[in-house]
This record gives structure tokens, C-alpha cells and sequence, in this order.
């Protein structure tokens, strides 16, 4: 209870956090409930007359298929959006158990993960997932997603470890250790909850990486070929030069939809940094 | 230089040698793990997505089985990948057959060098510098919030700014040609007449990276300044009756520039594999565009040579510039 008013607290002050959660909120609602209130056969190809700018009746207009764009938009979010916090979720979790198995047992534990997250660091991700994509026979979302986990989890396991570094040495975790409390314990009970700002910080970021990969992979047209992502239509109007032959309403959504996800986790990461670090204004 | 150093230089040799090994088993790795024969899985896909055209399919069929030697023990066939990728031999592209890779590679790497370095140094020279001022107490209002848009643009991918760009630059409006690298029967060379034409076909391109990555510069520098001018030789200066211009430069950028440094070094480390989606928007005949069309055709082994020069080059760029960072900071030699 506390803990959530003094978050309320800080949401009033922090003008940018609150602007950026409330972008990706409504970018969420509109992804769940969007699905419910459209029908899916417009989304088919050949359901209307292709390529007709907006009007009345379809308000977004139609691709060159002939399906229409509003459907198109509303069924590709919670896809997209799908893949990427599944794949920030799945880099998160990883990231944390290595961040703070490395800090806490040291060692060549430590050594070996720092190696690990060098090296993947250095190999570009992109080229990975190119080459992993092309080889599997059908692309699907859950595969996505465990690809581009893969390759994102090394800022949070850095992050996580050296706060965790730093929490082994404070007082009150070296007392807990002197009164026997058990390895498990201290992890859990001293060190994590301590954690959880940065967790929140790091979650954001790596969600910001997936998506950032995710949306890379579908717009060369190598994401999940049997569904509608908001890459993947882009994938398609440049496919079609929708560009060259102006037609604005293919390609003008899904690109603004994607910008008010980026603006909105960046907001969002700038917003948790000052509230975390407390030491750089607000944007 | 200390033992420190050697042993610093020791370590990231070995990250290298590690990733050079990484990268080459897993482009060796990867399409003998899936299900069936590489080469039919390969060639059966290329038909599928209905090639047809594709000149003498047997004579390449064979030609690709004794290449990879498909017969022999799988160790012997890892042995003699290695050796082909030591004499450079990254084999043909399937869709144009008798160009080789590397020739495909080697055509398009220019192209992308000058797009991306020339973006990469002009988006961190206005960063930096915009960056510095959003730090300096003293700046106008107007420039603070000028860099605010900023900062926001680059949270943008590059290639979506970039079909903003063609589309009101090149489609509504028709200032810049729509794509390509130079005009179509033009040759490049070393006169007035090429490089009007090339910087013409490159302006956009150029563009939508420098906008998207302005601000990554300008968010770096800004918060470097604002805890430099938190020193207390800043105070010092200040006291000592300098001039603002000369604090700002001498005392402020001068030191909050150190790490930027770093960032342009890896950046300049990860410039071929850094826009290939621009390239893909504007047709642009570099490594990127290149990697798109054998995509789309299925040209497998032009991603696997593009993917193993993406993975070996950065390599190697990350282990020189490694080998320089401590002569600019000597701190990073010594450990964290």
C-alpha cells in the first residue's frame, strides 16, 4: 500500500513517466480490446476493393490486396506487441537469474557469464536472426519471440549485476549474513526486493530492444509469415512500392502506430531513469 | 604499457578469437541442424517460390554436394568449411549462378561504408555538440526544447523516418530521386559530374540516419555534461572570473567528451550492420539492400557470406578499437 501511493506520488511529479505509461496503456487497451469490435473477414485478401483511399466506409482505406487497413491495423497490434513482451519478459527473466547468480556466487561462475554476455555484445543480433529465420521452415510468434530473446538479454544480467555487487556489500546484507541467514534466503529476501527498481528499469529496456528487433525482422519479411504484424505490413506497402504509388493510408499507420510505441517506451525508460538515479532532470 | 594493459589486450584477443568461432560454427551449424538434405531444402524452396529461371539446376545441385562434401564424416566436412572460409571462398549466389559472393559483397560494401560512416560522423558531431549546449545552464529555453523533439525522433527506427522522408521528398514533392545508388547507365568514377550524382542519391538516405540518431548523440553528452559542471574545478573556473565560452568548451565539452568518444568508436565498429533497412527503403545498392533481395529470393549462402562478414568485421573492429580505447581513457586498462 505504501509502496503503490508513493509510486502515485511520484506519477504526479514525473511528468514524463506518466506521459509515457499512459501512451503505452492506451496503445495496450486498444490492442486488447480493438479485436473484439472488428470483423476479421475485412482483414482477408480480396474482402473489398483494393487500393481505395480512405473513405467513410473504410476509414483507414485498402491495401493493394484489397483488405482493409483499419481491420489490418487493429488484429497486427497485439501481435507485434505480443512478440515483443514475450520476448522482453523471456530476456528478462534470464537476465536477472544470470545477473544475480554472477554478483552473488562470483568467481568463475561470474567470469563465464561475463564472458557469455561479451560475446554476445559483440556478435550484431540482426545477423543472427536473419540467418535463424531463414533457415526454420514456418516463422511462428512464439518462435519469434524465443529468437529475439536470445539476443537482448545481456543489459539486464549487467545491470543486475553489478547492483547486486554493490547490495552484497552493504551493512544490513552482511548482518543478515552473520546471523546465518541461508544463501537462497538473502537472495530472495534482501537482495531482490532492493532490486526491483532496476528490474523495472531494465524491463523496459529490453522490451524497447525486442520490439526494436522484432519490427526490423518482419519489415525484411522475415517474421511470422501467416499472421498480420505491424512489420509485416510494412513489409508488404514496400513490397508494392506503396510509397512510389502514394498511397499514404497503406504504409502512413502502421508507421505511426510503431513511432507511439517507441516514443512512448522511451518516454517511459527516461521517466524510471530519473526516478531511479534521481540525478538528471526530466527530458 | 603496465602488465594490466597486456592483460587487458589478452582478454579482448579472446573474446574475438571466440567470436570469429561462434560466428563461423553457427553459419556451418545452422542449416545441417534442420530436418533433410541443405542443399534440396535450399534449392526446393528456391523453386517453390517459383524461381524457375535459375539456369542449370543439376550442374549446381552437384557442385554444392561435393563442395560441402555431404557424404563425409561431419567433422571432416566443420575442417573443410574452415578452410573455405580462410581462402575467402564464400561459393555462388544462387539466383545470379555464376557470381561468386564475395564479388557480391565486395560490390555493395562501398556503398554502405560511405553512407554509414558519413552519417555516423555527421549525426555525432551536431549530437555531441547539441547535446553539450541541452547540459549548459546558459542556453536559451528555445534550443532546450528544440533538442527535446530531438530526443524523441531517435527513439524512432531509422527506416520508418526515412519512408517519411521518400515519400513527401521524392513522391509528393520531387526533390530527391526515389532510390538507387547513382542514375541508371552511369558509372562511377573520380569526376565532378559522378559525385553531384551520388551525393544527390544519397542526401535521403543520409538524412533519415542523421534525424534518427541525432538525439542518441544529444542524450549521451547531456547527461555527461550535466554531472561534468557538477565538478568542483567547474566552480573553480567560474570563481576564477573565465569567460562562459571558454568554461564551456575548455572545462565542460572537453571532458563530458570522453565517453562519446567510446560510443562513436563502437559505432563506427557496427556501421555495416547499421541501417540495412534504409538501404532496403531507397534501393540503395549497398550490403543491406543486398542482404533484402537474397531474402526475398532465398539466396542462401549470399546471407550466409553477408551474416559471416557482419559477424567477422565487427569482430575485428571491436579488438582495434578495444586496443585504443585505453590510450584515449587509461582507466578502462585498469579494470572497473
Amino acid at each position: 500500500m505504501g509502496r503503490f501511493s508513493s509510486f502515485a506520488a511520484e506519477l504526479a511529479r514525473n511528468k514524463t513517466l506518466l506521459l509515457g505509461l499512459s501512451l503505452l496503456l492506451a496503445i495496450c487497451l486498444l490492442a486488447v480490446l480493438g479485436p473484439f469490435f472488428v470483423d476479421f473477414a475485412n482483414s482477408r485478401v480480396g474482402s473489398t476493393i483494393p487500393r481505395s483511399p480512405p473513405t467513410p466506409e473504410h476509414w483507414f482505406g485498402t491495401d493493394g490486396q484489397g483488405r482493409d487497413m483499419f481491420t489490418v491495423m487493429i488484429l497486427a497490434m497485439p501481435q507485434t506487441l505480443r512478440i515483443g513482451l514475450t520476448a522482453g519478459l523471456i530476456s528478462l527473466s534470464v537476465g536477472v537469474a544470470l545477473g544475480l547468480v554472477a554478483g552473488f556466487v562470483g568467481g568463475w561462475v561470474d567470469t563465464v557469464i561475463r564472458l557469455a554476455s561479451d560475446v554476445m555484445m559483440t556478435i550484431p543480433g540482426i545477423a543472427i536472426l536473419v540467418l535463424v529465420a531463414a533457415n526454420v521452415r514456418e516463422m511462428t510468434v512464439e518462435l519469434m519471440a524465443v529468437i529475439v530473446a536470445t539476443l537482448s538479454w545481456m543489459v539486464a544480467a549487467r545491470t543486475i549485476r553489478a547492483q547486486t555487487l554493490s547490495l552484497r556489500g552493504r551493512g544490513y546484507v552482511q548482518v543478515a549474513r552473520l546471523n546465518g541467514t541461508s544463501g537462497l534466503k538473502l537472495v530472495f529476501v534482501e537482495v531482490l526486493p532492493n532490486l526491483l527498481p532496476f528490474i523495472a528499469a531494465s524491463f523496459v529496456i529490453t522490451v524497447s530492444n525486442a520490439m526494436l528487433a522484432t519490427v526490423g525482422l518482419e519489415a525484411l519479411g522475415l517474421g511470422p509469415q501467416n499472421e498480420l504484424t505491424l512489420g509485416m505490413t510494412i513489409y508488404w506497402a514496400q513490397f508494392y512500392g506503396a510509397i512510389i504509388r502514394g498511397m499514404w493510408w497503406w504504409w502512413g499507420p502502421p508507421i505511426l502506430t510503431i513511432a507511439t510505441i517507441f516514443v512512448g517506451l522511451m518516454l517511459t525508460s527516461a521517466g524510471m531513469d530519473s526516478f531511479v538515479n534521481k540525478r538528471l532532470g526530466a527530458i | 604499457m603496465t602488465a594490466s594493459y597486456w592483460d587487458y589486450v589478452a582478454r579482448r584477443f579472446g573474446i574475438m578469437l571466440l567470436v570469429v568461432f561462434l560466428a563461423v560454427s553457427i553459419n556451418f551449424a545452422l542449416p545441417r541442424l534442420m530436418p533433410g538434405d541443405p542443399i534440396e531444402n535450399q534449392l526446393n524452396q528456391l523453386m517453390a517460390s517459383g524461381g524457375g529461371a535459375m539456369g542449370d539446376v543439376g550442374a549446381m545441385v552437384a557442385s554444392y554436394r561435393a563442395r560441402f562434401g555431404l557424404d563425409q564424416p561431419i567433422f571432416t566436412q566443420y575442417l573443410v568449411y574452415w578452410q573455405s572460409v580462410f581462402s575467402l571462398d564464400l561459393g555462388f549466389s544462387l539466383t545470379n549462378y555464376p557470381e561468386r559472393v564475395g564479388d557480391a559483397i565486395l560490390a555493395g560494401l562501398p556503398w554502405t561504408l560511405g553512407l554509414l560512416g558519413f552519417a555516423t560522423l555527421v549525426s555525432f558531431t551536431i549530437g555531441t555538440l547539441l547535446g553539450g549546449l541541452m547540459g549548459w545552464p546558459r542556453s536559451p529555453r528555445l534550443l532546450k526544447s528544440f533538442g527535446s523533439g530531438v530526443l524523441l525522433l531517435s527513439s524512432v527506427p531509422y527506416f520508418l523516418i526515412g519512408m517519411i522522408l521518400l515519400y513527401f521528398f521524392a513522391v509528393v514533392f520531387r526533390f530527391f530521386p526515389a532510390g538507387g545508388g547513382m542514375p541508371f547507365g552511369m558509372s562511377a568514377g573520380f569526376n565532378l559530374e559522378s559525385i553531384r550524382a551520388i551525393a544527390w542519391h544519397a542526401t535521403l538516405p543520409l538524412l533519415s540516419i542523421i534525424i534518427a540518431e541525432i538525439g542518441a548523440w544529444a542524450i549521451g553528452m547531456r547527461g555527461m555534461m550535466v554531472s561534468v559542471l557538477g565538478e568542483d574545478y567547474i566552480a573553480l573556473a567560474d570563481a576564477k572570473g573565465l569567460r562562459p565560452r571558454r568554461i564551456f568548451l575548455r572545462y565542460g565539452m572537453r571532458n563530458a567528451l570522453l565517453p562519446q568518444m567510446t560510443k562513436l568508436a563502437m559505432a563506427l565498429g557496427h556501421i555495416v550492420s547499421g541501417a540495412i533497412l534504409v538501404e532496403v527503403i531507397f534501393s540503395y545498392p549497398g550490403i543491406g539492400f543486398r542482404l533484402y533481395q537474397a531474402i526475398q529470393s532465398k539466396d542462401y549462402f549470399v546471407i550466409q557470406g553477408i551474416v559471416l562478414l557482419l559477424s567477422v568485421s565487427i569482430a575485428i573492429a571491436m579488438f582495434i578499437l578495444d586496443l585504443i580505447y585505453p590510450l584515449i581513457d587509461p582507466r578502462i586498462a585498469k579494470g572497473k
